[in-house]
Formats: structure tokens, sequence, C-alpha cells
């Protein structure tokens, strides 16, 4: 773990810590089984999210696509009589389609991935909501299913599975992230896409497998937000979600520019942001305010991250000159 | 993994300096018999009797811990040309810090027009007509040449709006650019202008401010053969206004023919002046470095003749010059010499070579069979490598370990189940920074915190690591100071004679030259000709870049 994602752990904490002693309500088993439900609803997200991120690229249509295959998983298995079985695989399959789409465009056709995300965010909406009719998509009354209901929204010793899948998805991805010969590729593009093609480097596969990832969690995603919310008004159903992994991401200390950033810290940034919604809830505070509150907290976040990587830089700086110093009558 | 076992390094290579010597005494001739042409030879008589414009006095500077600059002194006297000459760390850069006012000496005088100073302000050095002229141009392209010229300090019309006088704006400019020889008007856009043409604006911009001393940092480092001519015509025209010029350059032979009086730097302190008569390349290498400096002319002995041509393009069209075709073969073991002035599609060219860029027609071959390159990948997957032009932004990746960048290319033969082994690459790159001489704390070193010399090396221990079959050099010395070029130099003929097809693509002739085992010049998009050895010389290769007949 690195020094900015336990400074991160310890903000969480103390944060915790407070909010706990002004509203005890806050350590209640049902309230940190809720939170961490919407943890790991949205974490999903924000790990899809990070991977386009860490290239340097940004996917804006996360909250349209969850509203889309949201209706579409709900239509499928509820009034088209679909095996949720099947109907699973090919939602996750779409969600890898549409990000093959948008990766395609971005590097086949050097198209600026903010332009081509934010297409998809308007037209991805707008076909949900056509498909529906503007209705709303939701599952008639006693229509069941157990075993989806238990992977989805079920809990397993008090915990939230959509929590556990999270972890789980997190244990892989931070290996891909962090291990893998993609992941070192993924970074390297990130950092520098032109030197990275000079090194042999086929760059478009591995931004267009970045933006697939984004794909495929956002359709895993949305399937746990439908069997959440179990009906869905395609209007403004998963709307901001794209911000809130973005948020996440950056608070997490990934760089909009690419190249930088951790798994811990996007999930860190996740419980950060759902702490915060928490805490609005909690603290009594106008739940009007809520999106000025979690603003307001990203933005001292980056602040404090930026500052402090300044005042490293310069003391690595003069470090260096004393060690130059040392080494330099050798010569 | 290093299937070449190269290994270089000043002891390991056979004291052979006869016929490297005489190339060297041929290139040095048409140094003369061009310089003659030129008129560069004026020398400056009576020159030490003129009161200096500029004196520094036991100027000391330390950093940290660090001596930038101890006890050096310098007279700069009206009209006089200084050549500056030193390493990278020697203490140019401080010096140009302390003239140009950003920072102060701990201790010694600077006096300007007989004013004794403890140290210049920024203010106070513009305003004793000190100008600099950087390596990197700090021009805005979108703009036209007149407005770089006065930007800030445009010409304003009368009125509440201030808006600006384009008029006069030109008409001031106009005697500036004729002061520096320039064939182009003040209203061309910087963008449409060549670099030398660049420069000139850049050095009309010092004039504006009515500049007493020009101070040239690296000027050529970027120009090709023919636009140097151009810049160093211009420093001639300044001399003759009796303005003082400071040229800092790592090209020596430049620095030989226009400088009054070189001064040579090293490590902080001043290891000695040159008068005219005595300037000349090995006086300058010996006391820059201490030692004479033999491996350039080593490293143009090559140990075995040329074996088969390895890699050729027939009839390939590049996007410099879509309607020429160009015919070029590098034989396996030889160093070919590219040559040509910047814009004759020599990097199209290597960019086609390495896949980065489409040909638009014409066939690849390697090894006689036909080759189809689709992106890098492919070029890399059959051992042509390329060390591109731009190390910072295509050559290397600053934010990553040497280590990381040695091992990018080949990762998956450092990972296990694709997971990578920091072993493995570890282990690679170690062996590399010893073979290479990559001097760095550790191979987790950042590659962004090390000198240019030791940048370009990891760039080339990243393909020595793998079995490069052709290796394409694109201007593989530029900004890297005299001692690591000679190591890069012993590598590269390492390398040709492990047998691999080295193409060096070069735009100092003393490089191409020194170095080359054959000279291709390349001229508007196709290659003007080829010399062989016994053929090289500058006047030759300059007649071909610029489409003429060698003699």
């Amino acid at each position: 773990m690195s020094k900015k994602d336990l400074g991160l752990l310890i903000l969480i904490l103390v944060v915790g810590a407070v909010v706990a002693i002004i509203n005890p309500r806050f350590l209640l088993p049902i309230n940190l089984a809720n939170t961490s439900n919407l943890i790991g609803l949205f974490g999903i997200l924000a790990i899809g999210q990070a991977f386009v991120i860490i290239t340097g690229g940004i996917e804006l249509s996360v909250g349209s696509v969850v509203a889309l295959l949201g209706v579409l998983f709900v239509d499928f298995i509820a009034t088209r009589g679909m095996g949720w079985p099947v109907a699973l695989p090919l939602i996750l399959m779409l969600g890898g389609i549409i990000g093959l789409a948008h990766g395609w465009l971005i590097t086949r056709l050097n198209l600026q991935p903010f332009v081509v995300t934010l297409c998809g965010l308007l037209i991805y909406r707008g076909v949900a909501r056509f498909y529906t009719a503007d209705g709303t998509a939701g599952f008639a009354f006693g229509q069941n299913f157990p075993e989806l209901e238990f992977l989805t929204a079920g809990r397993s010793y008090g915990v939230p599975n959509s929590f556990i899948a999270l972890i789980v998805i997190a244990i892989v991805m931070w290996v891909v992230l962090h291990r893998s010969v993609f992941g070192r590729y993924l970074y390297a593009i990130g950092k520098n896409e032109e030197a990275a093609k000079y090194s042999g480097i086929r760059t478009g596969r591995v931004v267009m497998a970045a933006y697939v990832i984004c794909g495929v969690l956002t359709a895993l995603s949305a399937i746990y937000f439908a069997m959440y919310t179990r009906s869905i008004s395609p209007a403004s159903h998963g709307q901001f979600y794209e911000l809130y992994a973005i948020a996440a991401a950056v608070l997490g200390g990934f760089s909009l520019r690419g190249g930088e950033g951790s798994l811990i810290g996007v999930i860190l940034g996740t419980v950060l942001l759902q702490e915060l919604q928490n805490l609005v809830n909690l603290l009594g505070i106008p739940s009007s305010l809520n999106f000025a509150v979690m603003g307001g907290v990203i933005l001292i976040g980056v602040l404090v991250d930026q500052q402090w990587s300044v005042y490293r830089e310069r003391r690595l700086m003069l470090e260096a000159t004393r060690k130059g110093a040392a080494g330099a009558p050798a010569e | 993994m290093c299937r070449l076992g190269v290994r270089f390094g000043p002891a390991a290579r056979i004291d052979e300096p006869c016929k490297g010597r005489q190339s060297a005494d041929v290139a040095r001739t048409a140094h003369r018999l061009l310089s003659g042409m030129m008129n560069y030879s004026d020398a400056s008589i009576g020159a030490s009797t003129i009161a200096p414009f500029l004196s520094l006095e036991g100027v000391r500077k330390t950093y940290p811990g660090v001596v930038a600059l101890d006890g050096f002194s310098l007279e700069v006297r009206p009209g006089e040309v200084i050549g500056l000459v030193g390493e990278n760390g020697a203490g140019k850069s401080t010096l140009m810090k302390i003239l140009g006012g950003v920072t102060t000496p701990d201790a010694g005088t600077i006096t300007v027009d007989g004013v004794a100073h403890d140290g210049l302000t920024v203010e106070a050095s513009i305003g004793s007509g000190i100008a600099f002229v950087h390596q990197e141009l700090n021009l805005f392209e979108n703009l036209d040449v007149a407005a770089n010229i006065f930007f800030g300090r445009e010409p304003l019309r009368a009125g509440p709006l201030r808006l600006v006088d384009r008029t006069r704006l030109r008409t001031l400019a106009a005697p500036l650019l004729k002061r520096v020889g320039a064939n182009f008007s003040a209203d061309t856009p910087v963008s449409a202008l060549s670099l030398a043409q660049q420069q000139m604006v850049e050095i009309a911009k010092a004039l504006s401010i009515e500049a007493r001393l020009v101070i040239l940092d690296e000027p050529t480092s970027s120009l090709p053969l023919a636009e140097t001519d151009k810049l160093l015509d211009v420093i001639k025209a300044l001399k003759a206004d009796g303005i003082s010029v400071i040229f800092i350059s790592h090209r020596l032979h430049e620095v030989e023919r226009v400088a009054d009086r070189v001064v040579v730097l090293r490590d902080g302190m001043l290891a000695g002046t040159l008068p005219k008569n005595a300037i000349n390349h090995d006086q300058m290498v010996k006391l820059m470095i201490g030692r004479m400096l033999k491996e350039r002319e080593k490293a143009a002995e090559s140990a075995r003749p040329p074996g088969a041509v390895a890699l050729s393009a027939k009839a390939v069209r590049t996007s410099a010059y879509p309607d020429r075709p160009v015919d070029l073969g590098v034989r396996r073991g030889e160093i070919l010499g590219l040559a040509g002035l910047v814009g004759s599609g020599r990097t199209e060219l290597a960019r086609v070579l390495f896949g980065i860029e489409k040909s638009l027609g014409g066939v690849l071959q390697l090894d006689g069979k036909d080759l189809v390159l689709g992106s890098a990948a492919d070029a890399v997957a059959n051992g042509i490598f390329l060390v591109p032009e731009d190390r910072k932004l295509t050559g290397i990746l600053l934010d990553l370990s040497i280590a990381q960048n040695i091992s990018l290319p080949n990762l998956p033969a450092h990972a296990r189940r694709s997971l990578v082994s920091a072993r493995a690459e570890a282990v690679t790159a170690e062996k590399q920074k010893r073979n290479l001489g990559i001097k760095a704390p550790s191979v987790a070193t950042r590659t962004g915190t090390l000198s240019g010399g030791n940048q370009q090396k990891v760039v080339l221990a990243k393909w020595l690591a793998m079995s490069p079959k052709v290796m394409i050099l694109d201007e593989p010395t530029r900004g890297i100071d005299i001692g690591a070029k000679a190591e890069i130099y012993g590598l590269m003929r390492a390398l040709a004679d492990a047998g691999v097809a080295v193409l060096m693509i070069s735009s100092d002739m003393e490089e191409v030259i020194g170095v080359s085992d054959r000279i291709a010049v390349m001229h508007e998009g196709q290659i003007s000709g080829i010399l062989d050895k016994e053929q090289f010389s500058q006047e030759n290769v300059l007649l071909l870049a610029v489409g003429k007949q060698p003699k």
C-alpha cells in the first residue's frame, strides 16, 4: 500500500470515527451493511473507470450504460422469459461490445475519448428511454429469482454479496493492473503513448482492451444496480454514475492525464465517497447539499495531494544535490 | 536477453588509429577549404587593446554541496566571438544563469562597462544588453515574425482600446531582420520558417533589445548542415557590428570555424583558453575531458568486411515526398550513415523502416524476403529496432525506472504466466547497465533523473537486451556530451562487428564522416548518392545534400 493510499485510509477512519461519535447509528450493522452494499455497486463501476483513466482516457457513458443494460436485463428476464444464466452473460457481452466500439473509435479512428463517450452518454440514455417508451422496467408482482437475488442483493454472514463480489473483482484486477504484462503496458501507455508505441507495444489493442474491461465491469454493476432497485426508470436511473466513478478514481490518486493510480486507491476513493453520502444522511445535513459536500471534499483532497507532492519533490531534489556533492569529487 | 554479448569500453577496444586519423585529416582539410570559401578566417587582431565590455573575476557559485563554478574569470571584448565548450555538468549553465541574472555568485565580481557588481539581476542583465538565444526555441508558431520579435513590447495605437499597431510593428522588425541576413519578411508566420530561420528570429529578438552581447546556447544542435552555415554567417555579421557573441556548442568544428577565442570549462573551473591560432578539435577535447580522445577514430574501423544486405527499401515512398521512391539497402556488419538536410525525408524513411509510419508504396525486404510492417511491434518482432530522434518524447518513458524501460519491448520474456517478474527485469537491466556503463545509483532509478547520455544508453540497452538484426539510430548523439558520444560510437561499432546492420541518421558532419563505413545522402526524398570510404569529405556530402554530383 502506497503512502497515498495509507493517507486516504486514515482519512476514511478519522471521518468514520467523527461520524460515529456524533451519531452512533453509523456503526449499526444495518447501516454498515447498506453502505457496504453501495460501496460494492459503485466500486465495480469505479474499477472499470480506473482502467480507462490509467490510459489517459475517460468513460463518460457509464451512467447511461447502467440504465440501458439494466433495462435490457430486467426486460430479458422479467418479460421475455429468458433464464438469468443466459441473460447475465449476454448483458456482460453487450457491455464488452460497447467498450470495444468506444475503444475502436478512439484508437482506430483517432477520436477523443471525451467526445466518443459523451456521445455514448447521450445515445444509450436515449435508446434506454425509447426501449421502454419512457416507462419503468420492473418485475411483476410475485416474480422471484432466488439464486440471482441471493447473488446480487443477498448477504452471507451479514456481509452483502455485492461487497464480496467487489472484493473478489478487486483482487483479480489488482493482479492484472499491478502485476501483469498487460497492466505494465497500461501504465506505460498512460505515461507516454508514443514512447510505448516506439517500444513495440501494440498500443491500440491495449487501449481497446481497457475500454472492453470497463464495459464488462459496467455491465456487471448494471445488473447489480437493477437487482438492487428492482425497478428502473430509464430517464434517471444511473444518472451521474460516471461522475461517481471518476471522482472515486481521482480521490484514489488517479491522474486524468493517465499513468498514475492504484487499485487500492480507487476502492478507498469509493469507500470515502459512500461514507460521505452516509454522513450527509446521518448528520442531518440537508440532502440537497449532498453533491456540494462531495465536491468540496474531493477538491480539498486533490489540493492536499498536490501540495504534498510539490513538497516531496522539493525535498527529493535537495537530497539529490547533497548526494551529488558527495559523489562529485570522484569524477 | 543479450545474446550478442556486446561488451565495450575504452579498454576493450584495439588501438588502430591510422586510417581513422587519415579520415579525420581529410575532414579537417575540408573544414579549411570550406572556411576559406566562406570567409570565416578573419583574425581579431588588436581586439585585446579594446576595453572589455564584460568581465568576470574569481566567480564562485555553490549549490547545496556542489561547487558549480569556482574561481572563474572571463573577459568579453566588443565584437569578439567566444566559443564556450565543456561537457554537460561542467558549469556552462551556471555561468549562463549568472550572466542572465537568474542567480548571483557567492564570490567574485562581474564588471559591466567598467562598473563592478557582486551579481546581476535579470533587469540589470537585460539593461546592460546581454541577450540569450536558447537551444530550445521560444517562438509562438501561430504568430508572425514581427509579433514574435516584439512580443510583450508591441507598439500600440492611440485610443482607449490600445490596439497593436501592426504596420509599425513590421517597419520596426524589418531592419532587425536585415541585420541578421534574413531572407524572409516580417509578416511571415513562424510556422513557415525553417529551424535556422527561426534561430534568426530569436537573434533578431535579441537585437531588438539593443543587445551588446548575444549568448547562443547550442544554436546548431538541431540544425542540418547547410542551415548551420547560415547561422554562422549571422554570427559573423553580429561581430562586424561590434556585438560580442558567446557561442556554446558541442559541435567543435563549428566552434573552430567562428570563435576568436575558445574558453573551456571542466568541473566548474576554467580548464584553459585557446587563442585563435591554437583552436583545433583535439586541443579542445583534451581540455574538456582532460585527456586525448581516441574512441571516435577507433569507432571508424570495422573489424570485418560487410556481409549481405540485411534490410532494403525498394521504391519505397514516404509521406515526406509521396511521389519520390527511395531505394536503400543496409548491409550486415556495416554502419551506413544517412546524411541530408532536415526535411529531406530521412526521418520519414526511418519511421517507415520501423513500421511506425505506413509506406505509400514499394517493398521492404529483410534478408531478401519481403517484409510487411503494420506497426512498430512487427518491426520489433523482426529484429528491426529504432533509436528515435526525440529521446524524451519517443525514446524512453521518463517516469519509469531503468529496468522497466529496458524490459518494456520484451516484457513477455520477463514474465511467467503473463505476470511480470521484477527479478528477471532487474537481472537483464543490471547486465545492460554493466555492459553499457550506464551511470545510475541502481536499475530502479527513474530514467528522468539521468543525464542525456545515460538516457540514450537506456534506449540502446532496451534494444541490445534483445537480438537486433537491424539497428536504426536517428541523431543518436544529439545533445550528448563528448565522453558519452564516444561510448555510443564504440557501441555502434561493436554492434556492426557482431553482424548487425546499423543505419545512422545524422546531421552532424563530423559524426557522419567519422563513424560511417558508407554514407548515403538524401536530397528531397531520394538518395542522391552513396559515398564509399575513400570518397568521404564534407564537401562531397554537402554537394550530394543539395542535389549536385560529388567530386
